[in-house]
């Protein structure tokens, strides 16, 4: 690890103020401190979210789930009040990484982060949720922009995601048996505005399955999904599953998060 | 004795409470006082020329103490890494053993190639002055798989290796394989991947030079399984420091699974270092490291083929491997492919003719050597797989095929065709045991069961055998080995009758301290908490070979008990003298003393005060109450048992779950049940993870690790596991006087093919190791389509 400055703001607005070219926001740090310790990422200033009040509440009100950026893996998923809401979320954060990794990893980070393979990209666009920064809010459609990116602006700071609680929805994910990761996990929704499947670890970033949103709103169950895929040409494809495979596996995946779902 | 903490209790672990509550003093737990930290700087390349190393830069950076490159190590005499087991091709050319430097002198050859060695006050500045060091490479084409190196035209890794070709080595008859292969009425063939493994050891490789300019003395703390063998090398053939000037300890070691048997650079490089900067340096392999520079585990591409009689007895093996050195030879690299392998391809069969070639090949990856079962492994997935692949296609069941096959409980000792004499065994009875277990007369409504879900279910069998206990000297000598493998012992009474044991044998999981307590408890009948074992510290111990092979109990508790013999002989010299009797009246059991036809007696305890307070004692006698011990054993002793794997498969994704698992092993006797079962779950789990998981892949083109972080390299995890059934039949071993086999690396060499041949049974098709989903998937697939 190389030598930066650690800053431990109070307040959003003076994370804010922290923040540039080369500072480097810190959550759970489950992300970023191996890129740090590998020397693969050198940041000269390191603001550390963890002391900002507030910033980890969860409510639930009537129809909308808000978790705070620096709300833990595992205070989502041990949430009573999210797990009555959308249980399918609860769900989906009990199963990420670890418990050393839930317990320090939180959904801001995650969020932000955009890795390919992460779980919580999924319930963000297959919900349809709002993305809170310090300046605006960003929809779930708009967030998710490549391998690694999102709409953030350097120096924009996720505040809180909320989540509109959906009539049914369920998360099924295909691990990666090395990191547990996903290969492929599938985020199937049933909402006042349609069904929504997003997809995560399978491409370059979560996206939705169109042509099975289709079929699901037409026939809200899994044999509806019988012989839909989705092309495999822009799909991942590496060490651990070939594309072919992750279309193969969306499908499947697809198929028993409808069931769970109800469907 | 048979007491709560004698042979056969399952006594709790003496170590374990400082294990478990952080106590265990590790290799990085250790810091000396005034030490500086050491950073290798790594190859990035495969394959390249080094045209110039720039450290000026470097050397300048603050905090820098040295910076040293393979020129400063030539320059002071200091030898190459050795291999230190000599094998003949079959043209009697000896093997090829390149030069091995501890740091790349003018071409790297593999991903993590040591190519400078970095000093500095703190770790991270170490660290930072290793980025300031200019490696001008001229990168060369290099080639990571064993088949590909001896395909002509290959890059050559060495140019004095002609065709990366480190031997052509045979063994067996060849014509009389010839004759049964012309005599057979069916013969099955397999071509059969052993794939690469990164050993993975918790606990990464560290070493600490200490060096003391009063006494010219050299210290050198590493992650060892072996630390008397490391001083002969390293004083003998690398030169560091003569044997009596050179200490080398190996404290708490957290796992091996032979990975810290050998002599690496890096320890090398720190002893001889702490004495270039009269301080000690200290360095600890970061993860990534491990994953490039630990020595390698099997790698082997082999075809197999088996001629069988019309009733499926077994006429002849015939054996072609192909297997992957690495980048240079490790230190016993060259043993494992050939006598570790080829000599246990008779399994646990009557096959009267076998006939094994293997040609080890230079490749530009990590060096490959012993790692859990060491040849072993490698020569049961063969034979088994053959064997479950010949049932299938004669038609019999693969009980039955191995039933018709097997050597006869009495048939010991038995002699097989590829220089082996089995000791004694009964793979039947742990046939039949393993069969019960696994409750296999109900596994056809399990398997209906699991397709009315839509799975597919298999079973898969694994009748094992391995040759522990290494090893009589006299034997390994004759094959080629540069050392001798006997154990030695040292029993001390303390004069308050608390008992010292020095062994030579090394314990990083094994739990010798709680088993060879158990054996002086049952013996000298000392109460099992004043029994202390010590270990691991050359200036400690007399002397040792180490622990690897499943030989600690065998040779190292043999040795232990050696010494306890003399301690019992001395013993009654002094009991005679204080009981007023003669010596051959005296007799002992369990630490008491008796004069025979009496009710006189002396304890233990007694006798040993008397030799260190000998104000009455035997005029003649020495005092003290010390023995020590040496032990070499006449033969290898044969583990074997039969493991039987079930699987559930997923047809949609490939998931493969291990639904049971039963183990029916011979150890010979066991001293500790409840450790030998522990060493079992974990061989288990080391060979599903094999099966199933874990691959160390390089690139074809590049030859980087792709596999080089838990990111990609799978390790296996509770939730991979059944809970497992094991038991043990125990055949006593008639080669030690302990009676005893070793149970270490068994579960490791029995479970690849096992679990392999349950996925097969469920698939009905082949695949090679690992078993990954998508290989599980893409084979479900082919069945599916082929019967529609
Ligand atoms: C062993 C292991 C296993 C894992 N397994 C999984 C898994 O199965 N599934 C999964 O989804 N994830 C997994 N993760 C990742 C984990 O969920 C992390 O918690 C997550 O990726 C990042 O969250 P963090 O709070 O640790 O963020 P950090 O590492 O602190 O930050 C990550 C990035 O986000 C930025 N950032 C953080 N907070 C904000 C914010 N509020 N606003 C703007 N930018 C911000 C940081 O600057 C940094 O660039 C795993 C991690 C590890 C170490």
């Amino acid at each position: 690890m190389y030598d930066f400055n650690y800053h431990r703001p109070g307040s959003v607005d003076e994370a804010v103020g922290l923040i540039n070219e080369d500072a480097k926001l810190l959550a759970g740090g489950q992300s970023l401190l191996p890129t740090m310790k590998l020397r693969l990422a050198q940041p000269s200033d390191v603001i550390d979210l963890g002391g900002i009040p507030g910033l980890s509440d969860i409510s639930v009100d009537g129809s909308t789930v808000t978790i705070g950026a620096t709300a833990t893996h595992a205070s989502v998923a041990a949430s009573s009040a999210v797990a009555g809401a959308i249980p399918a979320l609860a769900d989906l954060a009990s199963g990420i990484g670890d418990t050393q990794v839930r317990n320090v990893g939180t959904i801001g980070g995650s969020v932000a982060n955009a890795d390919p393979a992460a779980d919580y990209p999924a319930a963000v666009l297959g919900l349809g949720a709002t993305v809170h920064t310090n300046s605006r809010t960003i929809a779930a459609d708009d967030f998710f922009t490549g391998i690694f990116e999102t709409a953030l602006a350097e120096n924009e700071i996720l505040t809180k995601v909320s989540f509109p609680v959906p009539e049914a929805a369920a998360y099924v994910k295909f691990a990666n048996p090395a990191s547990r990761y996903a290969i492929v996990g599938v985020f199937v929704a049933k909402t006042s505005d349609g069904v929504r499947v997003a997809v995560t670890g399978a491409g370059g970033s979560v996206f939705r399955a169109s042509g099975m949103e289709a079929a699901l709103n037409a026939n809200f169950s899994a044999s509806a999904l019988d012989g839909i895929a989705v092309a495999s040409d822009d799909l991942n494809n590496d060490l651990h599953a070939s594309a072919e495979y992750r279309a193969h596996l969306v499908s499947v995946m697809a198929k028993r998060a409808v069931q769970a779902a109800g469907g | 004795m048979s007491s709560e903490t004698g042979i056969g209790a399952s006594v709790r672990r003496k170590e374990d409470k400082r294990f478990l509550t952080g106590k265990g003093r590790y290799l990085d737990d250790i810091n000396r006082p005034g030490q500086a930290y050491g950073v290798f700087l790594r190859s990035p390349h495969a394959f390249a020329k080094i045209k110039s190393i720039d450290t000026a830069e470097a050397g300048k950076a603050p905090g820098v103490v040295a910076i040293y490159t393979g020129a400063d190590l030539a320059a002071d005499g200091i030898g190459g890494l050795i291999c230190g087991w000599a094998i003949t091709s079959k043209d009697g050319e000896p093997h090829k053993a390149p030069a091995h430097p501890a740091i790349a002198v003018d071409t790297v050859r593999h991903v993590g190639d040591q190519v400078a060695f970095v000093i500095a006050d703190s770790l991270a500045e170490a660290k930072d002055a290793a980025e300031l060091i200019e490696v001008d490479y001229e990168e060369l084409t290099p080639v990571v798989s064993g088949a590909d190196a001896l395909a002509s035209g290959a890059p050559q890794v060495h140019d004095d290796v002609p065709g990366n070709l480190c031997y052509d080595w045979e063994l067996g008859d060849q014509a009389a394989v010839d004759a049964a292969f012309a005599a057979a009425a069916h013969v099955t063939k397999m071509d059969i991947y052993n794939n690469r493994l990164v050993p993975n050891a918790m606990e990464p490789r560290a070493a600490i030079g200490d060096f003391d300019s009063g006494t010219d003395e050299i210290v050198l703390y590493t992650t060892s399984q072996n630390p008397h063998v490391a001083r002969l090398v390293l004083s003998a053939f690398v030169g560091i420091a003569p044997e009596h000037k050179l200490r080398v300890i190996a404290p708490d070691v957290g796992g091996g699974f032979g990975s810290k048997i050998f002599i690496y650079a890096e320890e090398t490089v720190c002893a001889w270092a702490a004495r270039k900067i009269d301080r000690p340096v200290k360095w600890t392999a970061e993860r990534s490291e491990s994953f490039l520079s630990d020595a390698h585990g099997r790698d082997h591409h082999t075809t197999a083929e088996l001629a069988m009689d019309a009733n499926g007895k077994f006429l002849g093996l015939r054996v072609n491997t192909v297997a992957n050195m690495g980048a240079y030879l490790s230190t016993f690299a060259t043993s494992v492919p050939s006598y570790l392998y080829a000599t246990l391809l008779a399994g646990q069969y009557t096959t009267p003719a076998i006939y094994a070639n293997v040609k080890a090949v230079f490749t530009n990856t990590a060096p490959v050597d012993a790692y859990r079962g060491a040849g072993r492994p490698e020569a049961t997935y063969v034979v088994e797989r053959m064997v479950e692949r010949a049932a299938r296609d004669l038609g019999i069941s693969p009980v039955e095929l191995r039933k018709r096959n097997f050597i006869a409980p009495d048939a010991y000792p038995y002699e097989t065709p590829v220089i082996m004499t089995y000791d004694s065994g009964n793979y039947p009875l742990n046939m039949d045991t393993a069969l019960k277990l696994i409750d296999y007369d109900g596994y056809a409504a399990r398997k209906a069961e699991s397709e009315s879900r839509g799975k597919k279910r298999g079973i898969g069998f694994s009748s094992f055998i391995e040759a522990c206990g290494i090893a009589p000297s006299a034997a390994v000598g004759s094959l080629g080995a540069g050392v001798g493998l006997w154990e030695s012992a040292q029993v001390r009474f303390n004069p308050t009758g608390g008992v010292t044991v020095f062994t030579g044998s090394h314990s990083h999981g094994q739990g010798h301290e709680t088993t060879f307590a158990q054996l002086i408890t049952e013996h000298l009948g000392v109460p099992i908490e004043n029994v202390e074992i010590s270990h691991g510290d050359t200036g400690k111990v007399p002397f040792g070979m180490g622990t690897y092979g499943s030989r600690s109990l065998a040779v190292g508790g043999s040795a232990i008990m050696r010494a306890v013999d003399k301690i019992v002989e001395k013993g009654k010299k002094v009991a005679a003298h204080l009981m007023e009797a003669s010596v051959e009246d005296i007799e002992h059991a369990n630490g008491v003393f008796k004069v025979a036809g009496t009710d006189k007696q002396v304890t233990m305890a007694e006798v040993a005060f008397a030799a260190y307070v000998p104000h009455n004692y035997p005029p003649d006698l020495e005092p003290g109450m010390d023995e020590t011990a040496f032990y070499d054993p006449t033969n290898f002793t044969f583990p074997a048992g039969t493991h039987i794997a079930e699987v559930e498969i997923d047809p949609e994704t490939g998931v493969v779950e291990v639904v049971d698992w039963a183990a029916s092993d011979d150890f010979g006797n066991v001293i500790n049940p409840m450790i030998v079962e522990g060493q079992i779950h974990g061989g288990v789990a080391q060979g599903i993870g094999q099966a199933l998981l874990e691959n160390a892949v390089y690139d074809s083109e590049t030859g980087q690790l792709l596999t080089g972080s838990y990111m990609d390299y799978t390790m296996p995890r509770a939730d991979d596991f059944p809970s497992l059934k094991v038991e043990t039949t125990n055949t006593p071993c008639p080669g030690n006087p302990l009676g005893v086999k070793g149970c270490g690396e068994a579960g490791a060499i029995a479970a690849p093919a096992a679990l392999m041949n349950a996925i097969t049974d469920a698939l009905g098709v082949e695949i090679d190791m690992p078993a990954t989903r998508e290989k599980v998937w893409r084979a479900a697939q082919t069945v599916q389509q082929a019967a529609e």
